[in-house]
């Protein structure tokens, strides 16, 4: 009995690239536009000045037209270069909140995971307890106690988001530390901090990244609801949430001024899940 | 089973206790003097020393740690400075109508979810699998409180579909008065038979239901499909497969039951989170719950309050948590030796 022939596949680029889920790449390039966006609100917002404190009773309330693609606020502000100014905030919080709270989760897991035994047990009982919080609360009860402005929007989120990594990482790390390549290591008698360092740490990391990229999405939306209950980012700030909140009782006579900060938050939340969900589905092949 | 249960109840105790610690800490970090907040802004100094004596603001930190531990564990959660009711009464009249909220929301994301689950199960990599994907990661990334405002102008004050905001209407109550069982009014008007409460119940419940459903039907959906395609993967699908079972039948009569178990376990994470994000959504149509409660305490700075919303949610995630390991123990030896 002969094996069956296995289809020979050639690496060209183009295979390559199919090859990539198909997910990952399409929230790769929703998730540039809005970083583009960004970067260059400056630049390409229609009235830069209306990013920030500019007043224009006059122009307040007009509908969406020519000279204001997404309208203009209660204060007579383009909607649109709002925001795309907006999009700094958000993706700013994201960043800072994700840095932060990777960092100190990977750190605090890998210790766990390689030394085991009671750092472990210690480690893993006090990420038990900020677990048992709800980010929103924890944040919540956070904000209340800081004075809200963008920093606290990433204190509060950042405490309560690295137990997950904390834990992820540590799950991992362990698996690591029993293959092949860590005992001679030991063996070998390469110093622990180093075996962590060059050894575990490298071969830990990428579900940490692909839960990353998955949690950008929830980030982004409770940066949001946090500013939208006044504990957040405040005037003339553009962002996304607080648009929301001062628009929200216009809503059924001015919709503009609600509708596109709301699709903003959804389409930069959404950019982060598809490209998130693409990396692990990527990952799990 | 006794020693798995021993070892998970106390992992369970020892996290209320850090909640509780950590809860107290963000409690003692409040701008403000509770004992000014309590006596009011003209409160001579003696007055305020009285506040102050009364809630035992003078003792040391320990003491205080430990005489809120006591009084927690004795049932008295502080007074609320807002509505200078026992904190503890508040939230059982609160969390009733968050419960049916939140329950009404969980239903109709396992009735949605899972069958849209199955569904892309079954056409894996064509377009409805691509289609519930898609949606399923639109209704995960949507700013509830977003969601709740554009449903409630659209449907409540565009099209008068449904009422804009409350849990019944109010005229009811002396037209057809409600007896209180179990402070759920959906529950209580359906065992009293109260037909006028419960149907203005439930067209209230609609809208702001539909909105919390976002997240776990998105979540049920997607795990729905990843752990169907996993278990159709294994070596009693081919079986099945061989004694001439369909597609459909393999999906839904073989494998559905085994995948449904990871299902319900996130179920009871989702609760705790679906709580909190119910706060946003009854805020926007007035529901008269945890979170309308929660917003009011946040405005006028009530520490016992916020602590108390902060504790009982912590305490409920606790205890789902619990409880899902424990069933799981109960149907999987297996988890039991982990």
């Amino acid at each position: 009995m002969t094996a069956p022939a296995l289809p020979v596949f050639r690496r060209t680029p183009l295979r390559r690239l199919a090859g990539v889920d198909r997910l990952a790449v399409a929230g790769a390039v929703l998730l540039g536009i809005v970083v583009l966006a960004a970067l260059l609100a400056p630049w390409i917002a229609p009235y830069p000045e209306d990013g920030g404190s500019a007043t224009h009773p006059l122009e307040a309330l007009l509908p969406p037209s020519g000279a204001h693609w997404f309208g203009t606020d209660q204060v007579g502000r383009d909607v649109l270069s709002r925001v795309l100014f907006g999009a700094r905030t958000s993706l700013l919080i994201a960043v800072a909140v994700l840095a932060v709270s990777g960092v100190a989760g990977v750190i605090l897991g890998v210790v766990a995971g390689y030394a085991g035994g009671w750092a472990r047990d210690v480690i893993m009982r006090v990420t038990d307890i900020f677990l048992a919080f709800p980010a929103l609360l924890l944040s919540l009860a956070l904000a209340v106690v800081l004075q809200p402005s963008v920093t606290t929007v990433i204190v509060a989120i950042a405490v309560t988001w690295w137990p997950w990594y904390a834990r992820l990482t540590a799950s991992v790390a362990s698996s690591v530390a029993t293959r092949g390549f860590v005992d001679s290591a030991r063996c070998l008698g390469v110093p622990a901090p180093l075996i962590v360092l060059r050894h575990v740490l490298p071969n830990s990391l990428t579900p940490v990244l692909v839960q990353l990229s998955l949690d950008g999405g929830g980030v982004i939306l409770t940066a949001a609801a946090l500013s939208y209950l006044g504990l957040g980012a405040h005037e003339p700030t553009s962002e996304w949430g607080l648009m929301v909140q001062q628009g929200q009782s216009l809503f059924t006579t001015d919709w503009w001024v609600v509708t596109f900060p709301g699709l903003a938050i959804l389409v930069t939340a959404f950019s982060f899940n598809v490209l998130g969900e693409g990396l692990r589905a990527r990952l799990s092949r | 089973m006794p020693r798995y249960l021993i070892r998970r109840l106390g992992q369970a105790v020892l996290v209320v206790a850090g909640v509780i610690v950590l809860t107290f800490a963000v409690m003692r970090l409040v701008p403000g003097d509770p004992a000014v907040a309590y006596a009011g802004p003209k409160a001579t100094a003696a007055e305020l020393a009285e506040a102050r004596r009364r809630f035992g603001l003078d003792d040391p930190l320990p003491v205080q740690l430990w005489n809120y531990v006591r009084d927690l564990l004795g049932g008295d959660w502080g007074t609320s400075l807002h509505t200078r009711q026992p904190v503890r009464d508040d939230l059982f009249q609160a969390f009733p109508a968050s419960l049916e909220l939140v329950g009404a929301a969980l239903i109709i994301a396992l009735v949605a979810g899972i069958p849209l689950g199955i569904a892309a199960a079954r056409y894996k990599g064509r377009l409805p699998d691509l289609s519930v994907r898609l949606s399923s990661m639109l209704a995960v990334s949507v700013p509830v409180f977003w969601l709740a405002l554009a449903l409630q102008t659209v449907f409540a004050s565009g099209l008068g579909w449904f009422p804009v905001a409350g849990e019944y209407d109010a005229s009811l109550d002396r037209t057809s008065p409600l007896h209180l069982y179990t402070n759920i009014t959906a529950v209580d008007a359906l065992i009293t038979g109260n037909w006028p409460i419960l149907t203005s119940t439930l067209s209230h419940l609609v809208l702001p239901a539909l909105v919390i459903a976002a997240y776990p039907a998105g979540v049920v959906a997607q795990m729905t499909r990843a752990a169907l395609i996993e278990e159709s993967s294994r070596d009693h699908a081919r079986l099945e497969r061989a004694l001439g079972f369909g597609e459909t039948a393999v999906l839904t009569r073989f494998a559905l039951r085994p995948a449904l178990n990871p299902v319900l376990s996130l179920i009871a994470l989702v609760f705790a989170y679906s709580i909190v994000n119910g706060f946003l959504v009854e805020a926007v149509f007035n529901w008269p719950g945890l979170g309308r409660y929660a917003a009011d305490s946040i405005r006028s700075l009530d520490t016992p309050a916020i602590a108390g919303v902060t504790l009982l949610v912590a305490v409920l995630y606790v205890i789902a948590n619990l409880a899902v390991d424990l069933l799981q123990g109960v149907v999987d030896p297996r988890v039991r030796a982990r």
